[in-house]
């Protein structure tokens, strides 16, 4: 696989994506090691390493197709991998998941189930009680200050399907506030959702990072990548370019990710360095 | 009648008292599980299962009787049943996961293919010297009249068990079923999850074999939570009202057969679920059928009444009888569609309030207030007076209107 890797030629703009993989620092929250995925016989995700900073916001930027989304499910072993090591601060995914907090797309769940907000949250607890626990008073006050932190203190008995689609992100982000972990993965927590709620959850994205947590999400809107994030991995298929946004966020690392599907307009808004 | 007081009150003999009491414990078992099911969409998976059971009893009595022991003998059925149904599940999974072929494909698959092989080994079984009454194709529909005192502890017994692993697992069930992602991402086995789910349906399936048969029971795993669906918004109540909803099905659909011996079991128990659906349907007070069909003529008398006196405004005449009902009715215009004193009142305030929506909307591009412009909202709901004066200050001076 490595040597597939190394003999292909290709843009490589980051530092460890030689040939043989670099050490895995026990520290990093999240660490992927030639990681393969594929639907069928066509990988979605090709032989990607990407070590993810303590501490940071991470964006994970990349066109529609290019395994964005694929790359999450699958270190968090949602989805099957053909091949690749995930380490969540050193250990195997598994021996990490307390540590883990996931908002998946908004999407991919029946907004007709029938349960209440208050009650989604509280699914954010379940691991934690356990088969026979019971749900307390206090596992209640918890979900309530979770549901205060995004905005949505009074909709707690509400119906889910009665949300609109920010309120329903909204609440998937404070079932993961819940679970207190220390690693954030969010796929797309922007996508459809008015301004006001994606200020509230930048809001609340940005205090976690002051609690010294580490926030990685899949993003699709470049121009709010320098406001939002301060760290960028840029994947298509295979993983083109990290680091921070100032160095990795560049007009040639996107023309190297998006290829002739950006327009140089759009370049010209984003106020890119070394244009 | 007297009969089916006695067998209500369990009065009707002990055997056909611990086959209410078995039948309320499937019943409920039946519907609280299933719910999961019904929750994760995939409720006909339950009827392959069902039709997968029926191999295993006719292997099993086979079996037994050429080890010399009775055929009949309920647990030993039960088992072939139950081993039969598991391997029927594991190839529905097996071609799902393995192959491109949908869920639903391979329910159709198992269920016809395992049905036929259990009927012709019922049918060999027939002609046997020693299978003429085995009364195998009791398990067909259910039959409780020869049933035997150790075969109701059987099905009591079972159907306490799975009321309770049913109660154990329902978070997790829970949390597979709403959100399947979110699940694995936390740790959670999916697919050993969906497997406790069916095999939790292919217990309740293999205890009812008896009371209701293999072909109806499917209609125990999916009538209750569908009623209890009409019933609550929250699964966790979901669970237990479709469990109460098929205990008093399997209660009185059992007792109504026991006062009537030639009534068979399964199907009435089956009706009885039917009837409490079909009341359901009706009468739910938010999702039924009444409540929705009050609540659309409610909001299409609104729509007709602001679109009426809009024309009334604009001095339009009005073409659709059902808005001049709507207007005669409140006595804002005569049956002609001339409006009266006080429609022409109502209808200038709804052009003022149109108008000042015109301006709120220039006003508040984009921000979620405006977003509550559905025609219908009088702007006062929604902006505070000193918002308004200031629309009005943009129209141009308020409009003057009587009454307002």
């Amino acid at each position: 696989m490595q040597g597939a890797q190394a003999s292909e030629p290709r843009l490589v703009l980051t530092s460890d994506a030689s040939a043989s993989p670099a050490a895995i620092p026990a520290s990093a929250p999240l660490a992927i090691r030639g990681l393969t995925v594929s639907y069928g016989e066509r990988p979605a995700v090709f032989s990607v390493d990407a070590t993810f900073p303590e501490e940071a916001m991470t964006a994970i930027i990349g066109p529609n197709g290019a395994g964005k989304s694929t790359l999450l499910k699958a270190a968090l072993g949602v989805i099957p991998r053909l091949s690749g090591d995930i380490r969540v601060f050193g250990d195997p995914v598994d021996l990490a998941r307390d540590r883990i907090a996931y908002v998946p797309q908004r999407a991919s769940v029946d907004w007709d189930f029938p349960t209440t907000v208050m009650d989604v949250v509280l699914m954010g607890l379940y691991r934690r009680v356990g088969l026979l626990g019971r749900m307390t008073g206090a596992h209640r006050a918890k979900a309530q200050d979770c549901l205060d932190r995004v905005g949505m203190a009074e909709f707690a008995d509400r119906q889910i399907g009665q949300l609109s689609g920010g309120q329903q992100q909204r609440v998937f982000l404070a079932r993961a506030l819940a679970q207190d972990a220390e690693l954030y993965l969010l796929d797309e927590p922007f996508a459809g959702v008015d301004a006001a709620t994606e200020r509230a959850i930048i809001d609340v994205l940005k205090a976690l990072k002051a609690q010294r947590k580490a926030v990685i999400a899949v993003h699709h809107d470049l121009a709010t990548v320098r406001a939002y994030f301060d760290h960028v991995f840029l994947i298509n298929v295979r993983s083109i370019a990290e680091g921070p946004v100032e160095t990795a966020f560049t007009a040639e690392t996107l023309h190297a990710t998006y290829g002739g599907k950006l327009a140089a307009t759009h370049l010209d808004q984003l106020s890119l360095t070394g244009v | 009648m007297e009969g089916f007081a006695d067998a209500l009150l369990l009065r009707a003999g002990y055997n056909a008292a611990l086959v209410g009491v078995g039948a309320a414990l499937l019943g409920f078992a039946a519907g609280a599980s299933g719910s999961f099911m019904f929750l994760r969409k995939r409720a006909l998976v339950s009827d392959a299962v069902a039709h997968a059971t029926l191999p295993g009893v006719g292997l099993a009595f086979i079996a037994m009787v050429m080890l010399g022991g009775d055929g009949r003998w309920l647990p030993g059925l039960l088992a072939g049943s139950a081993l039969s149904a598991w391997v029927g599940l594991l190839v529905v999974e097996w071609i799902t996961r393995r192959t491109r072929l949908p869920e639903d494909t391979a329910i159709g698959a198992v269920l016809s293919v395992f049905f036929g092989i259990g009927i012709v080994l019922l049918t060999v079984i027939q002609s046997m010297s020693s299978g003429r009454q085995a009364g195998l194709e009791d398990f067909l529909l259910g039959a409780t009249a020869g049933m035997l005192y150790q075969d109701a502890v059987v099905i009591a017994a079972g159907g306490t068990l799975a009321v309770l692993a049913t109660w154990i697992l329902r978070r997790p069930m829970t949390l597979v079923a709403f959100d399947a992602e979110y699940a694995a991402a936390s740790g959670y086995d999916v697919r050993r999850i969906d497997l406790a789910m069916m095999g939790l349906v292919l217990a309740v399936t293999v205890i009812g074999l008896k009371i209701v048969g293999l072909i109806l029971i499917v209609a125990m795993l999916i009538i209750p939570p569908v009623t209890a669906r009409f019933w609550t918004d929250r699964s966790d109540r979901l669970i237990w009202v479709a469990g109460a909803s098929g205990g008093l099905a399997g209660y009185f659909g059992a007792a109504i057969s026991a006062s009537a011996p030639a009534l068979p079991t399964g199907p009435i128990i089956v009706l009885v679920a039917a009837a409490l659906f079909i009341v359901s349907l009706f009468l739910a007070p938010v999702r039924g059928v009444l409540a929705a069909l009050l609540r659309h003529r409610r909001f299409q008398h609104r729509v007709h009444l602001r679109q009426g006196l809009l024309a009334l405004a604009r001095g339009d005449r009005i073409l659709e009888p059902y808005t001049i009902r709507v207007l005669q009715a409140e006595g804002l215009a005569r049956a002609d569609g001339v409006a009266t004193e006080a429609g022409r009142a109502r209808a200038a305030r709804i052009a003022r309030d149109e108008r000042r929506w015109a301006v709120a909307r220039e006003v508040h591009q984009d921000s979620g207030l405006t977003g509550r412009y559905d025609g219908l909202t009088p702007i006062e709901q929604v902006f505070t007076p000193d918002e308004i004066a200031e629309f009005d200050r943009r129209l141009g001076g308020p409009t003057p209107v009587g009454g307002a």
